[in-house]
């Protein structure tokens, strides 16, 4: 189990607004560029949604966390425009995305699930060509240094990687210069360097100020990226806060472990609220060094299970 | 369910017509390049007519009906159904597989005019039933002592046939690919189709010599009448007498035609889905 000692906020780079506290999220309606309401849908047989409430501010990055099945693709595609509610309000940027007007299509990015349909094209011929989609649109050759596939610019589509050609609807996503942005599950199959160069291109989106409604089924993705973490499960959110803060976990119990070679019992482990002073004691009982230790508090995985797994009782 | 039409952006109705134009232009360059870094597409699009007619003038070459030989009956068959192909066939199975791969959804998730996919398909089938059509013609004409057209009235007849042909098999095959639940069906859905009507249309067999009820039944479609139109462009006029009607019947041509673009049209916009059925 990895051990989590102090939560690293990122590095937020400048013009970039703190997290934002529950009394922000409560406040004015204009400050937020997706509000959901009791949403609900379903399907012939199951019920996808079951009474959604979500809320996510302008300027942030939003992460969308669940198992799959739970209802994270059908809610982003209602948001996005795609599907139809069976009921409940539903306002992106202002508007309903039923209407699907051009001009509000202009001010949101999509990156769908799927990828990889442009084969015999190359990169910058279809960033070029997107690029014509939008009023203010970015410049192709600007968008695709960012997205990290300048040297792919001439290359075909089809002969990108896994990881490039989700670059590549990434570009497709940003040309516009969106308002707001969604990824569904954007670094799914990626290599573990991929993901961090994604990371880092998300994260300069998001200073940009660009709000970034994401899914994401990889906690570790949520706790990099989000100012806040949605855990939606069997169709409702069941929890929402800074990743750090999700399920108490800042002020969870504490476990400390170690582990004395000539115990006969093996490790031993402790759960306490006060672990410095625990490993006070016990650097006091051994006299310096304790053997294996290790303090922890519970993962965002521990927290994350343990929701999802409340929401199915 | 999705439509067709946009809702009411920024500009006028003339500005957005430009704009989709425009972008609808650019969506047909891209088609096209796409179709023509498609070898394999290139090559069976253009070619597979061609050997169809060289295979047929091998077997029934010498057949001499009303002074014209049976290849130069096929021939203009041929043209027609390559006309078939590059609209109504091409089509009814791209589409299906773009939406299917997500291509319409990733469109419709951009602020392009929807007219423009539209357009741009309609500019790659043309580009490419020229093409084919010329490639046909050089063959027939070179090989099988087929007449171009030797009167400005004839040409204009063979452009309007066609043109008329073309846009009534683009809206068919646009409001059929509805039919396919996925891009993998798609071929199987159509090409019976296209074939069946080629057995009955008077490509594969002269029309006259069909039973009567299956000449009604291929009455119906465009094929029929397309095939007949340009027969009255590249046959003698001593031929029309063995139509059916004993005439070229090209009022009635027009008539069929132009029923099946309208037909098609509110079909496609009463119809069209850009995503899987089963999504929304």
């Amino acid at each position: 189990m990895p051990v989590t000692l102090v939560t690293v906020r990122r590095n937020r780079g400048p013009g970039r607004r703190p997290a934002y506290p529950r009394a922000i999220v409560d406040a004015v309606t204009e400050n937020l560029a997706i509000e959901v309401r009791g949403l609900r849908k379903a399907y012939r047989d199951t019920v996808a949604i079951d009474g959604l409430d979500l809320a996510v501010v302008r300027g942030e990055v939003f992460a969308l966390l669940g198992p799959n099945g739970a209802g994270k693709t059908t809610t982003v595609e209602i948001l996005e425009g795609f599907r139809r509610a069976d009921a409940g309000e539903v306002t992106v940027l202002g508007a309903d995305p039923r209407w699907q007007s051009a001009g509000w299509r202009a001010r949101i990015g999509i990156v769908l699930q799927s990828t990889g349909e442009f084969e015999e094209l190359t990169v910058a011929e279809v960033v070029r060509h997107f690029s014509r989609y939008y009023p203010d649109a970015d410049d192709p050759e600007a968008v695709i240094a960012k997205v990290g596939l300048a040297d792919k610019r001439s290359t075909r589509a089809q002969r990108l990687s896994g990881g490039q050609k989700r670059r590549l609807d990434v570009a497709l996503g940003i040309i516009g210069r969106p308002e707001l942005l969604f990824l569904d599950e954007p670094t799914t199959g990626f290599d573990p360097e991929a993901r961090r160069d994604f990371w880092d291109l998300l994260r300069e989106l998001a200073t940009a100020g660009t709000t970034i409604l994401l899914t994401t089924h990889y906690l570790d993705e949520a706790e990099a990226l989000a100012d806040r973490v949605g855990v939606i499960a069997h169709g409702r959110l069941v929890a929402v806060a800074a990743p750090a803060e999700l399920g108490d976990r800042r002020t969870a119990l504490a476990t400390v472990r170690w582990h004395d070679p000539d115990d006969p019992d093996g490790p031993r482990s402790e759960r306490t609220a006060t672990p410095t002073a625990a490993v006070a004691a016990l650097a006091a009982r051994f006299g310096g060094e304790v053997p294996g230790l290790t303090v922890t508090r519970p993962t965002l995985e521990d927290v994350y299970l343990s929701m999802i797994g409340k929401g199915a009782a | 369910m999705s439509t067709l039409t946009d809702r009411p952006a920024a500009g006028t109705t003339t500005r957005r017509g430009v704009r989709a134009l425009r972008i609808g232009l650019d969506r047909g360059v891209l088609e096209l390049r796409q179709f023509a870094r498609t070898r394999e597409y290139v090559v069976f699009t253009l070619l597979f007519p061609v050997i169809v007619v060289v295979i047929f003038g091998a077997v029934f070459g010498g057949t001499v009906v009303g002074g014209v030989t049976l290849t130069q009956y096929f021939v203009t068959g041929m043209i027609a159904s390559g006309l078939l192909a590059t609209s109504f066939q091409n089509l009814a199975i791209q589409i299906p597989i773009e939406r299917g791969r997500g291509v319409l959804k990733r469109l419709l998730g951009t602020p392009m005019p929807r007219t423009a996919y539209f357009i741009g398909k309609i500019v790659m089938v043309l580009v490419v039933s020229v093409l084919e059509t010329a490639v046909l013609l050089v063959i027939a004409v070179g090989f099988y002592h087929l007449a171009l057209p030797h009167t400005a009235a004839r040409w204009f007849t063979f452009g309007w046939v066609s043109l008329l042909g073309i846009t009534a098999c683009t809206l068919a095959g646009i409001a059929y690919s509805s039919v396919a639940r996925t891009g993998r069906g798609a071929p199987a859905t159509v090409t019976p189709v296209a074939l069946v009507l080629q057995f009955t249309s008077g490509v594969f067999f002269v029309y006259t010599s069909i039973p009567s009820w299956m000449q009604t039944v291929a009455a119906l479609f465009p094929l029929k009448w397309m095939c007949q139109g340009l027969r009255s462009v590249f046959l003698p006029d001593s031929f029309a007498h063995r139509e059916v009607a004993h005439s070229w019947e090209l009022g009635r041509v027009a008539l069929v035609l132009g029923a099946w673009c309208v037909g098609g049209l509110l079909v496609c916009l009463l119809t069209f889905r850009w995503t899987d059925r089963q999504e929304r």
